[in-house]
């Protein structure tokens, strides 16, 4: 916690906020694809499990696949069409992953089928984390953990206060922005099942202080004498971590390795909340979501309510691109991951599209790298309070027992804060996650 | 419509950066040091700009050379050969002999620079690996002051201009600097033509107000670690206040101490080399109070006047085992044992 400016973590950076060409426009229901690629797994865990065949025709809304295991959540049809085939689908990871390819009816009125509804008011709390499995939610802010899987609590363990994210400290990103205003009264629905499933007591909504219209919309419609309340936080990236949001809002510091529950907090992001909300009551699934559509090579940009399988092509061609568009990514620009193909469908994980131009933001070339000149900017940004410089330099020579043993590169979660102020231009978390994803096969062939 | 099949370029994230680069830290740097380089033009003619010039030029021609050998694309462009060449310049005495400024700057780069691998890989300052090894070449040369010509700004002294490989000849030899006067005929200069610069000494190492200013504005702009620089003052300060508490005859007062010498331009634009200093706040002060204790020893006990050269040398060498000592704790980690 800092003495100025309000509650917040040590060290991170300013990004440009970018946020100002979507953050005033209303969230539209954007139209349906002629095609769409619903990967079974769009979250962290096991692939879930498809219901349906090809040929089949089914109802938007219903479920299509189903949880395989505890940490496996459903899938649900986006849209009234017909199964076309089920097969192998690109994803944003870079590998294929098999999907299933739907077609909508073109003329359907896309009618949402709800299935069974699960009463908050008389749920136990076992039945409401069933129904959030059910409902195929999984962490809108783009992890992708399955949410039921972080709301049963194990046998010894408590927590006594709920954090609900509506940082959103990505750049370009507005998509929380507009749910936390349009839909107040679905978030604050989510957050009350949440308290109900785990038993928290307390519930703290943590609003960045560029989204003052949020924080008051959320406090109007939080009743006296409730124990939730909502916290203005400055600025800075990635005050979205779970870590950090922890830290600045509890002082609490998650232990290397562990999870928020280790310090009795837990976090959901408040778009996740707000799906709880509106689907339970319903007895709906997952099966469209609200995403930023953005970047200098965007036309018509905007908050947009997309149908999970989506391609990405169709998209950019309902909004229209600049011609010399040569990036495109999904997330904010900070930790999304950038496209290699636009087949890659909308996911449950998607916060936004953003796409740049060969003109803008540094297209054209990764810029010209030099040596570590030692300027310790990145170990000024690092908000684990990492040595970026060090660890980037071990990385590339290969040295990965020494960057996990001696300088703790497992407790990097890939901000970015490190490479965004680089005056050296090194790929720092390219080289992390190089050395991560070795580290990771070599333990897992030991054992 | 648009027509989308065009390439796409796949990189990793961040999608962004800050906009810093190297370039543009080592060009503010260069920007920071014109005005001390002005004041020394002005204060010493003619001779000052040419042993800036050639400092300089030596260096970044140097450089030039070295990248086109190796077969790479030269680094002149990064601006850090220049605040070399700049920062070495402003340690010698105006109007030293040009062929052995020269010689300095080739070596600085070569030796202190370039053997080590280049940019961020050198240990030490290469600008005061220059002047050391100078210093051990030339001792008489780089510790005598030629007395500025009446026409400072058309004529040089006859040292200046001494054919390569031979000893200068001095016409005539300026008083002693504010250091030397004290540490061998006590006596004592004003604090106030010490700030100003208007003393003999090396050609940058005269006016502190200047080279404070140009601190003040890299630290403004983060380009520069201000916890170096505090720090080295700050003990100096304190060290030579307590010396001259306990002896005012013998041990000259903070103030003088502070502001003569190469003191604050080896605090503020030497010590703060980037790559020789420590990366942590709290190593760069540990590295401070080194360097500074260094100075006030080395000035006070050593048989030389000066010592900040040596001092930040050694501060240098010290810099990466501080580093390794003196390490932040990680998030979500305890404390780490000693010696692990």
């Amino acid at each position: 916690m800092s003495l100025l400016g309000g509650k917040t973590f040590a060290h991170g950076i300013h990004p440009p906020e970018l946020k100002d060409e979507t953050k005033d426009l209303p969230i539209r229901q954007f139209p349906f694809a002629p095609s769409l690629v619903i990967p079974l797994s769009q979250h962290i865990g096991k692939s879930a499990a498809a219901l349906v065949r090809e040929g089949q025709e089914v109802q938007r809304g219903q479920r299509i696949a189903k949880a395989d295991g505890f940490l496996s959540v459903s899938m649900h049809a986006p849209a009234s069409g017909v199964v076309r085939r089920i097969g192998l689908t690109p994803t944003i990871s870079g590998r294929m992953s098999p999907g299933i390819f739907l077609e909508p009816f073109p003329g359907s009125t896309q009618e949402v089928c709800e299935g069974v509804p699960c009463d908050p008011a008389t749920a136990t709390p076992e039945e409401i984390v069933t129904a959030i499995q059910q409902a195929g939610i999984i962490g809108l802010g783009g992890a992708g953990f399955p949410t039921h899987a972080k709301l049963k609590i194990p046998e010894g363990k408590h927590a006594d206060t709920l954090l609900i994210n509506g940082a959103e400290c990505e750049p370009f990103l507005t998509t929380d922005h507009r749910i936390m205003l349009e839909h107040t009264d679905y978030v604050m629905d989510g957050v009350r099942i949440v308290m109900k499933a785990t038993g928290v007591k307390r519930a703290i909504v943590a609003v960045e202080s560029n989204k003052p219209d949020c924080a008051e919309a959320l406090r109007k419609a939080i009743p006296q004498g409730e124990p939730i309340t909502v916290e203005v936080l400055p600025v800075k990236y990635p005050q979205g971590a779970e870590k950090l949001l922890i830290s600045a809002l509890l002082g609490r510091e998650v232990p290397s390795g562990g999870f928020p529950l280790d310090v009795h907090a837990l976090c959901v992001n408040v778009g996740t909340a707000a799906e709880i909300g509106m689907l339970l009551p319903h007895g709906a699934g997952l099966q469209e979501r609200i995403i930023t559509v953005g970047g200098p090579g965007v036309k018509k940009k905007g908050n947009y309510r997309v149908q999970i399988g989506t391609p990405l092509r169709f998209v950019l061609e309902t909004v229209g691109v600049e011609p010399d568009v040569s990036r495109v990514f999904l997330g904010g620009p900070m930790m999304g991951f950038a496209a290699s193909s636009l087949d890659i469908p909308v996911t449950k994980g998607t916060t936004g599209i953003i796409a740049f131009t060969e003109r803008e933001m540094g297209g054209g070339g990764a810029p010209k790298r030099h040596p570590c000149i030692r300027c310790a900017h990145c170990l000024d940004a690092c908000p684990m309070f990492l040595n970026p410089s060090m660890l980037g330099r071990l990385s590339e020579g290969r040295h990965f027992d020494r960057v996990v043993s001696e300088f703790n590169l497992m407790d990097c979660f890939e901000c970015g804060c490190c490479t965004f102020v680089c005056p050296s231009h090194i790929p720092l978390v390219q080289l992390f996650r190089v050395a991560k994803s070795a580290v990771r096969k070599a333990k897992a062939k030991a054992t | 419509m648009s027509d989308l099949n065009q390439t796409l370029e796949i990189r990793s994230s961040p999608h962004i950066g800050s906009g810093h680069s190297v370039e543009s830290i080592m060009f503010n740097v260069v920007l920071a040091l014109l005005p001390v380089c002005a004041f020394a033009v002005w204060e010493f003619g003619l001779a000052a700009l040419l042993t800036l010039g050639v400092a300089a030029g030596s260096c970044v021609l140097t450089e030039h050379i070295l990248c086109r050998r190796a077969g790479r694309d030269t680094t002149v462009g990064d601006w850090s050969a220049m605040i070399t060449g700049l920062l070495y310049g402003l340690t010698l005495p105006p109007g030293m002999a040009l062929w052995m400024t020269a010689a300095g700057g080739v070596i600085a780069i070569v030796v202190g620079k370039h053997l080590f691998g280049g940019l961020g890989s050198n240990p030490f300052n290469p600008a005061l690996v220059g002047r050391a090894i100078l210093q051990a070449a030339f001792p008489v040369a780089m510790t005598t002051w030629p007395a500025m010509p009446e026409a400072k700004f058309t004529s040089l002294p006859s040292a200046t201009l001494a054919f390569p490989f031979t000893q200068p000849t001095y016409d005539a030899v300026s008083g002693a600097t504010p250091l030397s006067g004290w540490k061998f005929e006590r006596v004592l200069a004003e604090t106030g033509d010490l700030l100003l610069g208007t003393v003999s000494g090396s050609t940058g190492e005269t006016c502190a107000l200047l080279i404070l200013l140009g601190g003040v504005y890299l630290a403004a702009r983060k380009m520069m670690s201000w916890v170096i620089p505090v720090s080295i003052l700050a003990t100096v300060a304190v060290f030579s206040g307590i010396l001259h508490q306990v002896n005012a005859e013998r041990y000259a007062g903070p103030g003088f101490m502070l502001f003569s010498g190469g003191l604050m331009l080896g605090a503020v634009f030497m010590a703060t080399d980037m790559v020789a200093s420590p990366m942590t706040p709290k190593g760069c002060a540990a590295y401070g109070v080194l360097i500074g204790a260094l100075v006030v020893v080395i000035r006070v006990w050593g048989g030389m006047p000066e010592g900040v050269m040596y001092a930040i040398l050694l501060g240098n060498a010290a810099s990466p085992h501080i580093d390794n000592l003196i390490r932040p704790r990680v998030y979500g980690t305890r404390p780490r044992k000693e010696a692990s």
